[in-house]
């Protein structure tokens, strides 16, 4: 069935849709403004019957990411997938949830195997076919990091996505470099007189990606679908190296509920926590303004991961350290700045 | 033979045979939740399922959904008091939605386009008389004439349209749209006999009705004993805005009460008496009221649109006697119960004139005596279908206990008409159930844009007090149209997208057309469809 628009006068003055640009569509819009998701007949690059968790916000970064890649594309590309959650719950042999071309690297070497296929289609003549790698944090700033500079530093012609649910999920939530300090994980107990994961480690990949020079960086989370499909569109008309980072909420890592995964990425962004982003060239061009700015407690307060924060007596020694970290990204990003867009 | 690559031993198959739908313990639902405003609304008008079609530009349509409940939308649009907005849940973000700018926007442009409303019931053959030509009798008019009854009005005055016509004046409800929404009632083939007070209610029974609504109202002017001279002039409010009325009507002398009027009072015929008095001549019109303005029954609006006009207040004082242009005024203080007590304080007024605004009764006389019409503390007693103890009949609006108001009186009329319809078809009338409330909890309002609120401009005051032109302007078609799209919806799908988009397991279908349908072999219960649904329109339940 084809998708409908709600007839409106002839020349409607009113630019005003109700709900902005903030909803995924909008009868009132014209079609061309409202996201891919919003399409009736949208890819479903990754359909039902996948195994995530309930309210895996990994399977609805995915989509939303690769439905809007094959939009970009016209449906001309092919991906490669890391070890992790995603290629696990999508493809338990021999059922597949990918209505892509689709294939399974190794945890260490996506990023090189999409190189090659990046090489081997140039080699075919067939350059007009686009490579997306993708990987869970572990794989991408941990065990293929490697590999992922190395796609960096040669410019290969490769949009990496990497699906951020700080820490490997797949094999029972353990730390990985993307781990945020305070976190309680398999392998940083919320023991001792500092619980959870240390501060002063781990890597902020995307800084590192820009520190490459690649055309592209940015980040993205999956409580702000517009900024989302536009980072992916954007970076499907640049050929080269790029990076795109997608905050996705893990409701059995985190302890949050599966209802609200949205709204924990949306509270990631709104303390400051996570800065939305995007850099060209090594600098950043844009950064997504905080809409209603809150202290990193109502976010942190969503998630077990965090409980020892609050109880049995609130730790207010980590808290303040945690939130100096946002108080620095909102700085460094300028994210209270009206015209930061 | 294995005809498979090397390696492979089963046939590639899509995750669709995996139905994940079986994991789940809560489905959720997607359901109609009644919207604060419709639940406020005293007309019973649906008002998110107008606005949803103004957001639209489909004002027809919209218009035509105020219709189903109330026949007055362009008078509403002036007159209504607006609980609707006092409850509306975009108070609670900016500012609540302008619904009744948004309704007179929707009541002018009917009558510029002439709108109409057809009968298109089969002729019951039933005859109903109505008493009053006020909103509750022209809204029970209405509504049994579209429901096929033979409809006559009986109104004790030359014109239809009672207090509205006789009491709230020109400035706040110009002659010509309450014509032409009375018009439109007439044309529908409801007869109106006007100059025909109904003395005898037995008499009129006997005159070949089957059910009578009564709507007499509320006229006599309460009078409060204030020890006068000879000279001093007193008369009431209600009496006098229905003599400026009558005087405009027959082309005669307006009354004139002289250059000094005081008016006693503090409700809404209080500030309309001291505008009018203004309008009518006098150079100053000043309004004494016993108690605070906080405490003024008189809604805010109006009182500062009186100041604006320059009329003054005097709070906290009595009048203790008139003579010889002299006002003896007493000063009172609230006790702790916020009731007013004497101080002993008196001070002068000089005022030409007193204008009386304390309230009105209701003229009874033509229930006295009827057999099972109780009278209480001065109103008739109804039931929940608004009939009186006498089978048959009924009453409605001021002449009842309820807040007297246009609004409450074209929806006792609505009401009526239903139970006089099933009283006439002898089957009980069924309301249907009302949905559970959305409330501001239910809502998500991230992603609601932010928009400020499209404020009606009221006429320059100076120019204001010399004519009875109509204060408040309305609405251009895109101011009207960007204040319909403030709406959120409460509790109705508006047709976001947001479910069929969060759905981590792509298990919404959309239908087209606005609908949506849950695909429960894949949904796993997660819950961030109903999370992230902005106006409150599906719920979870337990999984049997
Ligand atoms: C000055 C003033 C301003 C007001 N302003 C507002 C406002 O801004 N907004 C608002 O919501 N409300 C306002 N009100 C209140 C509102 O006007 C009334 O609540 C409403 O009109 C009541 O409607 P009704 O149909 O019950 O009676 P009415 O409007 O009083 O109509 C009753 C009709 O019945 C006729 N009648 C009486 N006895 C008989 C009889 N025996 N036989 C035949 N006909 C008879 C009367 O002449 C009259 O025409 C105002 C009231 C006053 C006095
Ligand atoms: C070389 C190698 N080491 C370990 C594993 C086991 N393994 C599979 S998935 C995974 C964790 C993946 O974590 P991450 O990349 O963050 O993805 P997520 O599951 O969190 O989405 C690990 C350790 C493996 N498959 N290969
Ligand atoms: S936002 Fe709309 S639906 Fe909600 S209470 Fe206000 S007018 Fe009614
Ligand atoms: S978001 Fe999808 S899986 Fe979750 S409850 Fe709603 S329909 Fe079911
Ligand atoms: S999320 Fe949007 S489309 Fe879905 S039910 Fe709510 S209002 Fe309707
Ligand atoms: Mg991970």
């Amino acid at each position: 069935m084809a998708d409908e628009q709600t007839t409106l006068p002839p020349d409607d003055p009113v630019r005003f849709y109700q709900v902005g640009s903030f909803a995924v569509g909008n009868r009132l819009q014209p079609l061309d403004l409202r996201t891919v998701q919003a399409a009736q007949d949208r890819p479903n690059a990754l359909t039902c019957g996948h195994r995530a968790c309930q309210g895996c916000g990994e399977a609805l970064g995915a989509r939303y990411a690769l439905d809007a890649a094959v939009r970009a594309t016209d449906g001309r590309l092919v991906s490669v997938n890391a070890t992790g959650c995603l290629e696990v719950f999508s493809t338990p042999f021999p059922e597949t949830s990918w209505r892509i071309a689709w294939l399974h690297s190794l945890f260490g070497n996506a990023p090189a195997v999409a190189t090659g296929m990046a090489a081997g289609l140039r080699a075919l003549g067939k350059s007009d076919v686009r490579v997306v790698a993708q990987g869970g944090d572990g794989g991408t700033v941990d065990i293929g990091f490697g590999c992922l500079s190395g796609m960096f530093e040669r410019n290969d012609d490769v949009l990496y996505i990497c699906y951020d649910n700080e820490a490997y999920m797949n094999t029972g939530v353990q730390r990985s470099g993307a781990t945020p300090p305070a976190a309680r994980t398999q392998t940083t107990q919320a023991v001792g007189p500092e619980p959870g994961n240390v501060f002063g480690q781990g890597k902020d990949v995307p800084r590192i990606a820009m520190a490459h020079e690649i055309p592209y960086v940015a980040t993205a989370t999956v409580a702000d679908l517009h900024d989302l499909e536009g980072k992916v569109n954007t970076a499907m008309g640049i050929r080269g190296a790029r990076y795109l980072h997608i905050l996705v909420p893990c409701p059995l890592g985190w302890g949050s509920a599966s209802k609200d995964t949205i709204a924990v990425a949306r509270a990631a962004t709104q303390c400051g926590l996570f800065p939305v982003f995007e850099a060209r060239d090594g600098e950043v061009v844009a950064s997504t303004p905080i809409r209603r700015l809150t202290p990193v407690d109502d976010y942190l307060r969503m998630q077990k991961r965090f409980a020892h924060l609050f109880a049995p007596a609130r730790r207010d020694d980590v808290i303040d350290r945690l939130q100096a970290m946002a108080d620095r990204n909102i700085r460094r990003y300028g994210l209270l700045e009206e015209a930061a867009r | 033979m294995n005809e498979k690559p090397f390696a492979i031993t089963l046939n590639v198959g899509s995750s669709l045979a995996n139905h994940t739908g079986s994991w789940r313990t809560e489905r959720p639902l997607y359901v109609d939740r009644l919207p604060p405003c419709n639940r406020a609304c005293p007309a019973g008008e649906n008002i998110q399922g107008w606005l949803y079609k103004a957001e639209e530009g489909d004002y027809e349509g919209a218009w035509r959904v105020i219709m189903a409940d109330n026949p007055l939308p362009a008078i509403m649009g002036r007159v209504c008091y607006h609980p609707c907005q006092t409850d509306c849940n975009r108070a609670q973000i900016d500012e609540a939605v302008g619904i009744n700018a948004v309704e007179r926007f929707l009541g002018d442009l009917a009558i510029r386009e002439g709108w109409r409303v057809t009968v298109d019931a089969e002729p019951t053959g039933r005859r109903v008389l109505i008493v009053g030509a006020g909103p509750s009798g022209l809204a029970a008019a209405y509504h049994l004439r579209v429901l096929g009854h033979e409809v006559t009005v009986r109104d004790a005055e030359p014109m239809p349209g009672g207090m509205m016509r006789y009491g709230i004046p020109a400035y706040r409800l110009p002659r010509d749209i309450m014509d032409a929404e009375i018009a439109r009632i007439a044309d529908m083939g409801v007869r109106f006999e006007q100059n025909a007070r109904v003395e005898d209610l037995e008499a009129a029974l006997a005159d070949g009705f089957d059910a009578v609504f009564l709507a007499v109202g509320a006229h006599v002017g309460r009078r409060a004993y204030v020890p006068a001279g000879e000279a001093a002039r007193i008369v009431d409010a209600v009496g006098l805005l229905h003599d400026v009325e009558m005087a405009g009507e027959t082309h005669g002398e307006p009354p004139r009460l002289g250059r000094r009027v005081v008016v006693y009072g503090g409700g809404n015929t209080a500030l309309d008496a001291a505008r009018t008095v203004k309008r009518l001549g006098a150079d100053e019109a000043i309004i004494v009221y016993r108690r605070t303005r906080d405490r003024m029954p008189a809604h805010d609006s109006e009182v500062r649109e009186a100041e604006e006009e320059g009329i003054r207040l005097r709070w906290l004082s009595t009048i203790a006697n008139f003579d010889d242009g002299v006002m003896r005024i007493e000063r009172m203080e609230l006790d702790e119960t916020g009731f007013p007590q004497p101080t002993g304080e008196f001070e002068d007024l000089e005022g030409d004139a007193l204008v009386l605004a304390l309230g009105q009764d209701a003229d009874l006389r033509l229930v006295e005596g009827v057999a099972g019409i109780a009278v209480e503390k001065g109103v008739v007693q109804v039931d929940d279908g608004m009939m009186t103890g006498r089978a048959g009949v009924f009453a409605g609006g001021d002449m009842v206990p309820a807040d007297r108001t246009v609004t409450v009186a074209i929806g006792h009329g609505k009401r009526a008409a239903r139970h006089i319809d099933a009283y006439l078809r002898a089957t009980p009338y069924v309301e249907p159930p009302k949905h559970e409330l959305a409330g501001f909890d239910k809502l998500n309002t991230w992603y609601y844009a932010d928009a400020p609120h499209q404020v009606r401009e009221t006429i320059e005051a100076a120019r204001r007090t010399e004519t009875f032109d109509e204060v408040v302007h309305g609405l251009d078609e895109e101011s009207a149209q960007f204040e319909a799209r403030r709406c959120m919806s409460c509790g109705n799908c508006f047709g976001c997208d947001n479910c069929f988009g969060v759905c981590p397991d792509n298990a919404v279908i959309k239908l087209g057309g606005g609908k949506y349908e849950f695909n429960y072999d894949f949904c796993k219960g997660c819950g961030m469809c109903v999370e992230e649904c902005p106006c409150g329109s599906i719920k979870m339940v337990p999984e049997e």
